[in-house]
């Protein structure tokens, strides 16, 4: 039997957020509850499409405030507009795409999915990336992957100054200039488990016109206090 | 936390609605600063030889007819006060400074909230909807304006030490973050000769702007001093007599969201202060970089 998706529409002029929340919340828990969602006027509200686990698909129509699709677990959430400080922050899967920019903190704290900015994204961008997957097709502000832990930030254009200061794990690439590498952050060779890595994070994040082979690659160079093992404890 | 707002008219019907505007701006971000609230207006500019003061008395049963009255017999023609809440609004025909010196020595009780020859500034104690109800702003029509509403961190929650901030002509200051060095600077400023009136932070920097000004400097590059001078964390608003500016600190942990459209140019602190704008769906919106001073002016016609 074929049935057509149906899209639930909610208007946050006449809806609270509260409800939008509650009841994306509510179909997730019995999984029958619409999969598709329309979200009108979000007018820069906070904590939109927040601690989301379900395999739902939210699209909210406007700019959207702080917070947007926190703790993200298997939904897919896109704003059609700019999202403001911590889009997607504490994600542990699923899907967040923003259409316009996004504001500092992006993807602060991730686990796991993957988060794509197709405009800019302001200060702090990935900080403490703890697996999660982003990608920014524009450039990115100051102090980005700031003690990054794992997972890897992909930047089309330019990086601002401290780019990955104290980083751990996490791997970088950035296609434009990078105004300038934070402590223990250094480039790194790229080699082919690399390119195929970025190669596949492009394709996923539907980055055209922007080669593989144009990026650099930055780390850890491991020589902070917490990589002696003189240190451990 | 705290939030400022900002609004720059490009259109005849935007200065019309002004201060409606920049109250449903300054009503969105109540919850970023539910302790105080306050506007600056720029607005019919005086004629030269005359000035605007905004007076405040601690007293709600203010006679404020009699304190135009002795303005009127010590220095000049004074136009009948205009009385928002705990504020009026007078006219004087004198020398600005002349009219501040003169409120500073016969009726110390009132303070001075801005002196100059378009400014207006309001501010009191409580929430924003209140403020903006008790002052009646909603019909204020104007070229410009900025507004804040305070979380309090750095001095006491006073009528006072709300912003705007006003210590030279026609210029006023709003402040979301904290400053560390205020108190060194401030005794600076005062060896320099600018007068300060509570032992805010934000003050300090409004004092600055003015002694930087007062030396030489042009308001973007006052501004630019800010980025050496000043230790602490900010986004500021300043207003001019023709138009505002903007700066984040380096760091930029506070956040300013600016937005532009034919009819306005707008900051904010959250982009929800600027949605209440007419045609702000279709706005070009951008976040500021940090220690970039942005600034609008009004070109002479």
């Amino acid at each position: 039997m074929s049935v057509t998706a149906a899209v639930e529409t909610v208007d946050l002029s006449v809806t609270s957020l509260r409800e939008l929340n509650q009841r994306l919340h509510d179909a997730g828990r019995d999984d029958r509850g619409p999969r598709h969602w329309r979200v009108l006027h979000p007018n820069g509200a906070h904590a939109l499409a927040c601690g989301l686990d379900a395999e739902v698909e939210v699209e909210l129509e406007g700019h959207v405030g702080y917070y947007c699709a926190g703790m993200n677990e298997r939904a897919t959430v896109r704003v059609r507009g700019n999202a403001g400080t911590g889009v997607a922050e504490n994600m542990m899967s699923g899907l967040v795409v923003v259409d316009g920019s996004a504001s500092q903190s992006a993807g602060a704290t991730a686990h796991g999915g993957l988060l794509v900015v197709k405009g800019d994204v302001s200060a702090r961008c990935g900080i403490s990336l703890k697996g999660a997957d982003v990608v920014v097709h524009g450039s990115i502000g100051h102090m980005g992957a700031f003690m990054a832990q794992s997972g890897r930030l992909v930047v089309c254009g330019d990086a601002g100054e401290a780019l990955g200061d104290s980083i751990y794990e996490a791997r970088l690439y950035v296609a434009g200039e990078v105004a300038s590498l934070g402590a223990d952050c250094v480039e790194k060779e790229i080699g082919a488990e690399h390119l195929e890595e970025l190669q596949q994070l492009l394709e996923r994040a539907e980055v055209e016109g922007v080669d593989a082979t144009s990026f650099r690659r930055y780390g850890s160079a491991r020589q902070l206090y917490s990589f002696r093992i003189d240190n451990a404890y | 936390m705290c939030g400022i707002v900002g609004l720059f008219a490009k259109s005849a019907a935007v200065e019309a609605r002004l201060g409606g505007h920049v109250s449903a701006m300054l009503v969105q971000l109540s919850d970023r600063g539910p302790d105080s609230a306050g506007m600056a207006l720029y607005r019919d500019p005086v004629p030269e030889g005359s000035c605007k003061l905004t007076l405040y008395s601690p007293d709600p049963n203010e006679d404020w007819a009699a304190v135009a009255g002795a303005l009127a017999e010590s220095l000049g023609p004074t136009d009948e006060p205009q009385v928002r809440a705990t504020h009026a609004c007078l006219v004087v025909e004198a020398e600005a400074s002349e009219a501040v010196a003169w409120v500073g020595h016969v009726m110390p009780r009132l303070r001075v909230m801005s002196a100059g020859r378009s400014l207006e500034l309001y501010k009191e104690v409580g929430r924003p909807e209140a403020f903006v109800e008790q002052f009646s702003l909603e019909d204020v029509e104007g070229s410009h304006a900025l507004g804040h509403t305070r979380m309090a961190t750095e001095s006491r929650v006073t009528t006072e030490a709300s912003h705007p901030f006003s210590t030279g002509l026609d210029l006023c200051l709003v402040h979301n973050g904290s400053l560390s060095n205020h108190n060194r600077l401030r005794r600076r400023l005062r060896r320099e000769g600018i007068p300060f009136q509570t032992d805010n932070d934000t003050e300090v920097a409004a004092g600055y702007l003015v002694w930087r000004l007062r030396e030489g400097a042009t308001l973007e590059q006052a501004l630019q001093g800010c980025l050496e001078d000043l230790d602490g964390f900010y986004t500021f608003a300043v207003g001019t007599a023709d138009g505002f500016a903007v700066l984040r600190d380096p760091i930029a942990c506070k956040p300013a969201v600016l937005a532009e459209t034919d009819d306005w140019v707008a900051m904010a602190s959250e982009y929800r202060a600027i949605a209440v704008l007419p045609g702000a769906d279709e706005a070009r919106v951008w976040e500021p970089s940090p220690g970039v001073v942005y600034a609008w002016e009004r070109v002479a016609a």
